[in-house]
């Protein structure tokens, strides 16, 4: 019965305490709060240091998406590259969850610090590429994935990517 | 005071104890913000007063609806008790010398006459809602208000003895020289948990508990019997500090302050120990708080009741001598 109470009273004390302790809430729309460089928001499609996209629509993402949120369409341009036609992202069915950032094999898809995406109109958070699409290289500067891929396009000929050996002639005995 | 000036001053106290009740709907709600190191609504108007107008608009546009399957006259009627229940016990109240409604020589059986009408409310409410929750909440009540209201009129019995009177305002005079808080220590502690039992305040609220009976005897309820639900429990929560202010602070008794302003101040002081109540203490299980009530409580205020009449017959016999 005592113990009972000295522990109520206790409780009271401590809690009487906090009247002198700040408030922990970040009064959010006056007051930013931090948010990392690596947080989960808004998605965008980034490019490559020499200011190509980086996608090659290879589906990764969409395949990689837990509630198929993404679409898009392959294209090959005239020099060789890939890239999609039409990329696609329902915001309104994203769940943030960076899965598409971990499957990307190009680091072309990224999340961003940013989550302030309120729209009065559901079709407003379809975002099609030209809205995904930024001009920098977002949190990867220097990787470009023609510079490092075996794939031949136009003003890189096989065997001329960064670590890779020149191709080997099979019909030929020469070493 | 003149027939016209109790009349006058009924209705200025009808105004502020509703309205007060309605500022403490905020105020609570910013005290516990502060005492769970968070603000607590503050973005309507100065520190957030606004939200009472706000939440007060709300509630008045809100679908009055009554439940098909409720007893539909008990359903309007039991809301309506607690707050005119509630009211009524504010009339005994002496707020100075000269400023009361009423001053009867059993203000004190009126005043908990009143507090335990309010119980009737509770239990109808939770009756008529035809909702099993609600039923639960009402038969909590039944069971609150049986253990409770025992040692509630008893713990106070202490007070009428030392000053030989029911009469709240005689009351308030004998504590010139001392407080009651002091003598009747262990009467302050009983009738201070009997008065948050009585009011379904925090610890005691398990009529309500959201957590397991959604909101207990309120729980079909909505709009503005929905609100007037709260306003008595606010009003409660007032008059019980009122009573507590009057009974064992001394009242409007205090040197240099105007006697209302003195009253005024040991009351808020009290309805915020009341919230720092609840924000600091669990809600007890159901059987934790009847065996409180009778193991404990009721044993400690005989005790008190046995030592006070044994006080007042030694200061008796010192008289006389």
């Amino acid at each position: 019965m005592f113990s009972a109470l000295r522990s109520q009273l206790r409780t009271l004390w401590t809690i009487l305490q906090h009247t002198f302790s700040r408030a922990e809430t970040v009064p959010y729309p006056e007051q930013q709060p931090y948010l990392a460089p690596r947080y989960r928001g808004r998605i965008v499609l980034t490019n490559d240091p020499d200011g190509q996209e980086r996608c090659v629509a290879c589906n990764l993402c969409a395949v990689a998406c837990p509630v198929d949120c993404i679409a898009l369409q392959q294209g090959v341009k005239q020099d060789g590259r890939w890239y999609p036609e039409f990329f696609r992202i329902n915001f309104s069915r994203c769940i943030l969850c960076g899965m598409c950032e971990e499957a990307c094999p190009t680091n072309a898809i990224q999340l961003t610090p940013d989550f302030e995406m309120c729209e009065y109109e559901r079709s407003s958070m379809v975002y099609e590429k030209e809205h995904l699409q930024i001009d920098g290289t977002g949190k990867y500067h220097d990787y470009s994935f023609y510079r490092v891929a075996g794939l031949a396009i136009a003003g890189k000929d096989k065997g001329e990517a960064q670590n890779e050996a020149p191709p080997v002639d099979v019909k030929s005995l020469l070493p | 005071m003149s027939e016209l000036g109790t009349v006058t001053f009924g209705l200025l106290l009808i105004a502020a104890a509703v309205g007060g009740a309605a500022v403490l709907t905020w105020f609570e709600r910013r005290l516990l913000g502060i005492w769970q190191d968070r603000y607590g609504p503050d973005r309507l108007g100065p520190l957030g007063i606004g939200q009472v107008v706000a939440d007060m608009l709300k509630l008045l546009t809100k679908d009055d609806w009554v439940p098909p399957f409720s007893d539909r006259f008990v359903f309007v009627f039991a809301p309506t008790a607690i707050v005119v229940a509630m009211l009524l016990g504010f009339a005994v109240v002496p707020f100075a010398p000269q400023l009361y409604v009423l001053d009867i020589n059993i203000g004190l059986l009126f005043f908990l006459g009143m507090t335990s009408l309010a119980v009737y409310s509770v239990l109808l409410g939770g009756l008529a809602s035809n909702n099993k929750y609600a039923l639960l909440g009402g038969l909590r009540s039944a069971a609150q208000m049986v253990s409770y209201e025992v040692f509630m009129g008893l713990s106070l019995m202490g007070v009428v003895m030392l000053t030989g009177s029911f009469s709240l305002r005689a009351i308030v005079e004998a504590q010139r020289d001392l407080w009651y808080c002091v003598p009747q220590v262990l009467g302050l502690f009983t009738f201070l948990i009997a008065g948050i039992a009585e009011s379904h305040r925090l610890p005691f609220d398990l009529p309500e508990a959201e957590h397991e009976l959604t909101a207990g005897f309120h729980t079909e309820y909505g709009g503005m019997k929905f609100a007037m639900f709260m306003l008595g429990e606010y009003l409660g929560l007032i008059l019980i500090s009122c009573m507590i202010t009057t009974l064992f602070f001394g009242g409007w008794l205090g040197p240099w302050l105007p006697p209302l302003l003195w009253f005024c101040l040991k009351t808020f002081a009290l309805i915020c120990f009341f919230v720092l109540l609840r924000g600091a203490i669990p809600r007890p299980r159901y059987d934790q708080l009847m065996t409180l009530g009778w193991k404990y409580m009721l044993p400690l205020t005989l005790l008190n009741l046995v030592l006070t009449g044994a006080l007042a017959l030694l200061l008796e016999g010192q008289r006389h001598v």
